[in-house]
């Protein structure tokens, strides 16, 4: 059998072992590459940057474990931005994992790295509550009308980060992770817009393009996919030289990804091959 | 009577909500508020309804299907544990069982999930996407100058980058102004049928 005639019939366990082996590998050995962030991430960088101490952030987690390996370099880094920069962190989440998530993070990256900040005085977690896009309606005009408490019972009135917090409008930024819905298009419409809040974020890489119509006006920056992150991380050590010492998972893992592109890459290449042989033998159309 | 009062609520529904979104008034405002409050509600039922129904299913499963019943059992065994570990709020903090299943179980099995798409996508990938016509051609050409953002190549990379941010904010951009601006008209169409009475298959499809 001729050798094009073997790839063209190629067993897709063959393309599956490859595909293994381009993740594999270079996490094994640590493959990694240098990122610099794009216009659209450096702006996301550049807000948080700017804002005055003690403004007021939210960082919402609408996302499930399924994209959390994607999503989750994303806030690990927004995370260590906002209190580095000493603004409030409010964590919240349209999605019932998104609470766990936070929580999660909230150990692994602010009390391990961050054990001056005060729990209720500079982050605060409201968890999760059901009601999406009218969840976040609701709280556009009043937010203790949904949060009576916070994830933890604590009644709302009585933590210090609320004070002088009425609604949606008293916020500085909207961050928003996630790539379903409800996630950070729905926090365009039913917040930014309304309540001319700046909103921007994070999504996976296939759930990216579906926002750039929103960007930038309506939406000031877009991490897509582990690039974002990784591309994000990149920002914040240039700045924050320390966190090249920690942990950074979006530049750690764009090493496989970036291989695992470039195997599909061949194999389109060597499908395409084939394909033309086989034209001009007259054996495809 | 049966059919006539739900859509009388519903046209009276929407009329209303339809003028107050152009009336800035306190009293629209307390509408759409009242309304979204009650969209809240019905969502939280809606949740519970879900609850319900996945048990019922699961549970009918369980009893008369015998090549589902383990996975049956192993569904409703691990909501119960999970509800049960998840029922107080002291359970969230790190090390509780609850947060270890969160951790330990359920993102490495999502996410393990979820990964097996690029396998299916590299095969699928390597089978159909040809160069067959121009247009096929066209779209296997944005697509590699896509990926290639992926892979660090130097100076071709920074070029690449200008192409890529070209594509999506352009074409790419183009392409789902249209599609949304579609979609929105499609729904307003469709809004404005379901007030009028003309779509009732809400009501059971007649």
């Amino acid at each position: 059998m001729p050798l094009y005639e073997k790839l063209k019939n190629i067993d897709r366990r063959v393309i599956y072992i490859f595909i293994a082996l381009s993740v594999i590998i270079p996490l094994v050995f640590k493959i990694a590459f240098t990122e610099q962030a794009s216009p659209i991430v450096q702006n996301i960088f550049d807000k948080i940057e700017s804002l005055p101490e003690g403004s007021r952030v939210i960082l919402s987690y609408d996302y499930s474990p399924s994209t959390a390996p994607e999503i989750q370099p994303m806030a690990d880094a927004l995370t260590r931005h906002i209190l580095e920069k000493d603004l409030r962190l409010y964590n919240m989440a349209l999605w019932a994992p998104g609470h766990n998530i936070a929580t999660e993070t909230t150990d692994r990256i602010i009390i391990a790295e961050f054990p001056e900040k005060v729990y209720g005085e500079d982050y605060l977690n409201l968890g999760f509550k059901a009601g999406n896009e009218f969840l976040i309606a609701v709280i556009l005009t009043d937010l203790k009308k949904m949060y009576t408490t916070d994830a933890k019972g604590t009644d709302i009135d009585s933590i210090p980060m609320m004070q002088g917090v009425k609604n949606l409008r008293n916020f500085d930024l909207i961050l928003s992770l996630g790539g379903g819905k409800p996630g950070l298009k729905e926090w365009i419409l039913f917040a930014g817009d309304p309540g001319h809040i700046p909103v921007a974020g994070g999504a996976t890489a296939v759930s990216a393009p579906n926002l750039y119509p929103y960007y930038p006006e309506q939406m000031l920056g877009l991490m897509g996919g582990m690039k974002g992150g990784a591309e994000y991380e990149s920002a914040l050590m240039k700045i924050y030289p320390q966190y090249k010492n920690k942990s950074h998972p979006g530049i750690d893992l764009m090493g496989p990804q970036a291989i695992a592109h470039l195997v599909i890459m061949i194999f389109v290449i060597i499908g395409n091959i084939t394909y033309f042989i086989a034209r001009k033998r007259g054996e495809e159309r | 009577m049966k059919k006539s009062l739900p859509l009388g609520i519903v046209f009276f529904a929407g009329v209303v909500m339809f003028f107050q979104h152009f009336i800035p008034t306190d009293q629209s405002e307390f509408i759409y508020k009242y309304a979204n409050d009650w969209l809240i509600c019905i969502g939280v039922y809606a949740m519970l309804l879900g609850i319900w129904s996945l048990i019922r299913v699961t549970l009918h499963k369980a009893r008369h299907d015998p090549n589902e019943r383990f996975y049956a059992i192993v569904t409703l065994v691990s909501m119960g544990i999970m509800i049960v570990a998840g029922w107080d709020v002291d359970n969230l903090r790190a090390g509780s069982l609850f947060m270890n299943m969160f951790n330990y179980i359920l993102i490495p099995v999502q996410a393990t999930i979820f990964s097996l798409l690029a396998f299916y996508v590299a095969s699928a990938a390597y089978r159909a996407f040809r160069a067959r016509t121009v247009l096929a051609t066209l779209l296997l050409f944005t697509a590699f100058v896509v990926m290639l953002r992926m892979i660090p190549l130097g100076y071709i990379s920074e070029l690449n980058q200008y192409l890529v941010a070209w594509i999506l904010s352009v074409p790419n951009l183009a392409a789902k102004r249209a599609i949304i601006m579609g979609v929105g008209l499609g729904m307003m169409a469709t809004s404005i049928k379901i007030i009028l009475g003309i779509e009732r298959q809400y009501l059971g499809g007649d």
